[in-house]
């Protein structure tokens, strides 16, 4: 039998019923927010960036409490934000690229978003 | 084996340890690092996804901006709150079984299998209403039917979607036969970069249907719809659509430790196959914490 520590109930920390609402409220409250947000016009790159830090705060709160990965055991952590890394470098990396394609693509694109015919030389 | 092991004293030994685990915490402790090995692949599925969404969000805002406003935020966000109350009953199913509480451990996992329903209904709706409307990925997307009930020129908009399935030489030459009225020429000059950019076939194809229904007159009441409008609705499908298979999964495994769990074979020793379909829910909760605002709030 494993060693039972005086403050859990045996293999793994018990989340509070208090602190499972709280969180879903918390959840709850930031969702009404990115929806009100998006009414509100700061430019696309500010309403984005809004809408991309509320959702990731909301996923930190999911991953930590519902999750449990705050009060897991630290190698498990160590796996997940080392996932996470790894997204970063695939999509930063392929945007960049494709950025850097770009300019190629510019003289095919008209105001209207179609594709024309680039001047012949 | 075991037979062995639990004869000596003081060795206690639960049937639902594995022989090779030297006790219950090293067992837990090692399937869920396994389990969180596995979600980190599932992230990494996903991210491919969003990977693809970023790349394309980046060349053609004009479409996510555009075809957005075809999406319900309502329903959208009414699906949010159910999917997280989800993930609410969810934690608190693992709670439950750690407690060894058999009953509040069935509510609460039928609650989620609620949710994962209501979920998915919701989700149908939305479906077959870009079905009907013809929002769809950009080979079979068609919004011209929109604008079917408004009378004229139905029978037209049928037949120049029709070519869409055949090679593009062909669909040239329909057109040639259909009208000439210097239109073809530009339809032909479209499709010559459109080919260098290594568009597919059907993208071609997309391009000829869109810029001749616009000439007709026939787009304009729908507003500009830009260049590759479908593009937003292939992503739409296949990240919803793959998010909805993992729910579908969800609610097998659901169902399978709701049984185990009637059947109280769950306790404070032995609670690990909740807790890692916990942890597979609460991913399936954050990828659509993230769909949710990439797809519904675009500014």
């Amino acid at each position: 039998m494993a060693t039972q520590n005086a403050d859990s109930h045996g293999l793994a920390h018990v989340m509070s019923k208090r602190m499972l609402i709280g969180i879903f409220l918390a959840l709850v409250a930031l969702t009404w927010i990115t929806v009100g947000v998006t009414k509100v016009d700061f430019g696309p790159t500010v309403n984005l960036v809004v809408a991309m830090v509320i959702a990731g705060i909301k996923g930190i709160l999911v991953v930590l409490f519902f999750m449990h990965l705050l009060y897991d055991r630290p190698f498990n952590m160590v796996v997940f934000v080392g996932c996470l890394v790894f997204v970063v470098i695939f999509i930063t990396l392929a945007m960049v690229d494709s950025a850097a394609y770009q300019p190629s693509i510019d003289p095919y694109k008209t105001p209207e978003g179609l594709i024309k015919a680039p001047a012949q030389p | 084996m075991s037979d062995t092991e639990s004869t000596k004293p003081g060795h206690e030994h639960p049937a639902h340890l594995a022989h090779h685990f030297d006790n219950p915490q090293q067992q837990y402790n090692a399937g869920k690092l396994g389990m969180w090995l596995f979600l980190t692949t599932e992230i990494l599925l996903f991210s491919a996804l969003f990977c693809w969404y970023a790349v394309y969000r980046a060349a053609h805002p004009e479409v996510f901006i555009y075809a957005h406003k075809f999406l319900d935020v309502n329903l959208g966000a009414i699906n949010t709150i159910v999917l997280l109350f989800s993930s609410l009953t969810m934690a608190w199913a693992v709670r439950a079984s750690q407690m060894g509480d058999r009953r509040t451990l069935v509510i609460t996992l039928s609650l989620t299998l609620l949710c994962a329903f209501a979920f998915l209904g919701i989700k149908s709706i939305e479906y077959r209403h870009k079905w009907h409307e013809g929002l769809l990925w950009v080979s079979r997307y068609d919004p011209q039917h929109h604008d079917t009930h408004e009378g004229h020129e139905t029978a037209h908009t049928q037949a120049a979607t029709t070519p869409a399935a055949v090679p593009v030489v062909a669909a040239a030459s329909a057109t040639t036969q259909r009208d000439a009225e210097g239109r073809i020429v530009e339809t032909l000059v479209i499709k010559e970069p459109a080919k260098d950019l290594h568009v597919g076939p059907t993208g071609v194809v997309e391009t000829w249907t869109e810029k001749h229904e616009m000439t007709q007159g026939h787009a304009a009441k729908m507003g500009e719809s830009p260049r590759l409008a479908g593009l937003f609705f292939s992503i739409y499908f296949v990240m919803t659509g793959l998010h909805g298979v993992h729910v579908l999964v969800g609610m097998g495994l659901i169902t399978w430790i709701l049984i185990r769990g009637a059947r109280g074979e769950f306790s404070a020793q032995y609670f690990a196959p909740v807790d890692s379909v916990g942890l597979y829910w609460h991913i399936v909760d954050l990828v659509w914490i993230f769909l949710f605002p990439l797809l519904y709030l675009i500014h």
